[in-house]
């Protein structure tokens, strides 16, 4: 079982399934990844595999990052991330090692983490589903978030939901089951949404709650 | 939509027997009904009065007046429930405006 695969959300459509239901998923082309490097417990204090996904031109990236690549035979690729493994698990991997979509099973569930996209400054109705004022009867509190307080404790209560910036937060959604998996295009498809806009870098790994298959 | 989608949704197609047919056509649309663990095909005939959004996700909308009332259903191009398209009168012989939407014939009646 794979620990994780990066991708990129292509976009939504939806298939129908053997009883002829009409099912949303979201296409996700992910991998080929490449095992980079296997962090031991012995050596850096923790159990873990970097992965990495993505080709781009060498002048993309800065001279450490491509040697650290190169040492390992890889080609240059644009994003590096880590996932703890188990540490009777980190001997199944080695550098060069490719993950492929074919990993996964149809049927199987799992956690995507992405980006969610970004909504800039915004008021509390929308950030934090205020209910608002009233619109008219010569209300003059609209959209305002109302009282913050008491005069008891003589400030305002930390983490008080107030206006602010919303959204590019790191996501995760938890148990989507992958519909299909279409090994040519290295694409997932995964009942429902994923967080973040299209193009945006997903990482999928097994759900941690819902490991059975259906 | 991106290019991969597109490609994707092509090849996800789950039938390709879909009869070239446009807004203003009659159609006689076989739809799959399943009751309990019975299954049988139900003709819904009517005008077609729009088609709506492209490749997997494509849909149309049949009209027609059931008893002096007018009906009007959805139904999705690639559907498995939807057996068959019949393309019964063009839109020609049905003497209908050449548009896209045919929503004016709502006002009319």
């Amino acid at each position: 079982m794979v620990p994780g695969i990066i991708g990129k959300k292509i976009g939504m459509t939806h298939v129908y399934d053997e009883k002829g239901t009409m099912v949303p998923v979201t296409v996700v082309q992910a991998g080929p990844c490449f095992v980079v490097q296997v962090k031991q417990q012995s050596q850096d204090g923790y159990n873990a595999i970097q992965i990495g996904y993505g080709q781009v031109s060498e002048k993309k990236l800065t001279r450490p990052v491509l040697m650290h690549l190169k040492k390992r035979g890889l080609p240059p690729l644009g994003t590096l991330r880590e996932i703890r493994v188990a540490a009777n698990k980190v001997s199944e991997y080695t550098p060069g090692q490719q993950l492929t979509v074919e990993a996964f099973q149809p049927g199987q569930y799992v956690d995507v983490t992405g980006t969610s996209i970004g909504k800039g400054f915004q008021g509390v109705v929308k950030r934090h589903h205020f209910r608002g004022g009233p619109a008219t009867h010569g209300s003059m509190s609209h959209r305002a978030p109302g009282s913050i307080g008491n005069t008891a404790p003589q400030r305002v209560p930390r983490g008080r939901k107030m206006a602010g910036h919303m959204g590019c937060q790191k996501v995760t959604v938890q148990n989507l089951k992958i519909v299909k998996i279409l090994p040519e295009e290295n694409c997932l498809l995964l009942e429902g949404a994923v967080p973040g806009p299209r193009e945006g870098l997903v990482l999928i790994q097994p759900a941690i709650k819902k490991t059975r298959l259906t | 939509m991106s290019k991969l989608l597109h490609e994707l949704e092509n090849k996800l197609l789950p039938r390709n027997d879909v009869p070239a047919f446009w807004p203003g056509d009659e159609l006689a649309v076989h739809i799959l009904i399943k009751e309990g663990d019975k299954e049988r095909i139900q003709v819904f005939t009517g005008i077609c009065i729009g088609r709506r959004g492209s490749g997997l996700r494509e849909t149309f909308t049949v009209r027609k007046l059931s008893y002096g009332e007018a009906v009007e259903r959805v139904f999705p191009v690639h559907s498995p429930s939807v057996k068959k398209i019949e393309v019964i009168k063009s839109r020609e012989k049905n003497r209908l405006a050449p548009r896209a939407k045919l929503y004016y014939l709502r006002k009319q009646k």
